[in-house]
């Protein structure tokens, strides 16, 4: 995690940390068992194309997942996420498993966020930012916003 | 202008869930993630910090899960209020065409930290539906709203969820 982050050093405008992330088959059955989303959609091939989606995706909640750690690695220990909101605008295809542990080359996917508002409300220092998911063709999968309180300085 | 037989579940409550919040479900979901946050893992570090335990992400909120019956694990007992609405509506839906139903995002306010050891209850409510025009012809959209208490009876979190069916 980065160094924490202080509201008086935040600039609209500004960049939150980019998060990298491949999903895989094997994360997304440790993501079915830890979520308790147990559809078919996102482990069965035939039913995944039966369903029109060619083969199984990643579950929309791990992809909102994601982009909460975006902002909590970002926002530092004494940081808080007060709000989050994301779509999901756009499917997302896993890597296959090459070996049990290593994946297949393939996609990796990039969580971004820019801040656009920074202000004080009831004595709570707040930032506000725009967040999304990349696939590796640049394509937004994931649009979001995010608010966090952030520690002051003095 | 969607029917009365679906309209009519505007508004229904789909249950409280008392969902309980355990360290090792903490892990398994932070491992699902690959998020090696300290205060998910390790409870010297996490005793140390400001919230005094190990927390969960936000966005998790303890086991049963608040997912329809069948795609998920639930025993009839976790649920004290029956979620007949959500069924009922369900098959209202799919009888006038919205058979397939995908997940379209979430909104969340969090407000107090959960801990590992916190039993919560989460109530839920069918907020709205509205019907759409997409490309591959008519959706509905129905928002789920939630509100999360702990067992100090603190809110701690709200979600409003977007379920699209086509």
């Amino acid at each position: 995690m980065a160094k924490q982050l202080y509201w008086e050093n935040i600039e609209i405008g500004g960049e939150v940390i980019p998060l990298s992330k491949v999903a895989t088959t094997r994360m997304l059955v440790k993501w079915a068992g830890a979520s308790g989303d147990f559809n078919p959609l996102h482990y069965d091939a035939a039913f995944a194309a039966v369903q029109g989606v060619g083969s199984p995706i990643v579950h929309g909640a791990l992809k909102r997942q994601w982009l909460v750690q975006l902002m909590t690695d970002w926002m530092g220990e004494q940081g808080t996420l007060k709000k989050f909101s994301c779509s999901y605008r756009a499917m997302d295809w896993p890597r296959k498993m090459a070996t049990p542990m290593t994946p297949e080359e393939g996609e990796t996917w990039q969580c971004k966020g820019k801040v656009t508002k920074k202000y004080i409300e009831d004595d709570k220092h707040l930032v506000d930012c725009d967040i999304w998911i990349e696939n590796s063709k640049g394509e937004v999968t994931t649009p979001g916003t995010a608010t966090v309180m952030l520690p002051g300085r003095s | 202008m969607l029917p009365e037989e679906i309209s009519k579940f505007i508004g229904k409550s789909i249950g409280v869930v008392a969902c309980e919040v355990e360290k090792g479900s903490i892990k398994r979901f932070a491992d699902a993630v690959d998020d090696p946050n300290l205060l998910y893992w390790d409870e010297k570090y996490a005793g140390k910090s400001r919230y005094g335990s190990i927390i969960a992400p936000p966005g998790f909120f303890g086991w049963p899960v608040n997912l329809p019956r069948g795609m998920t694990f639930q025993r009839p007992t976790d649920i004290s209020d029956p979620p007949e609405a959500t069924e009922n509506m369900r098959a209202a839906l799919a009888k006038a065409g919205f058979g397939r139903v995908v997940d379209g995002g979430i909104e969340y306010e969090f407000f107090q930290p959960v801990r590992a050891g916190d039993v919560l209850s989460a109530k839920s409510m069918i907020k709205d539906i509205t019907e759409r025009e997409g490309k591959t012809g008519k959706m509905a959209f129905v928002i789920i709203e939630t509100a999360y208490h702990n067992q100090s009876d603190e809110l701690v979190a709200k979600a409003r969820a977007t379920a699209i069916y086509r």
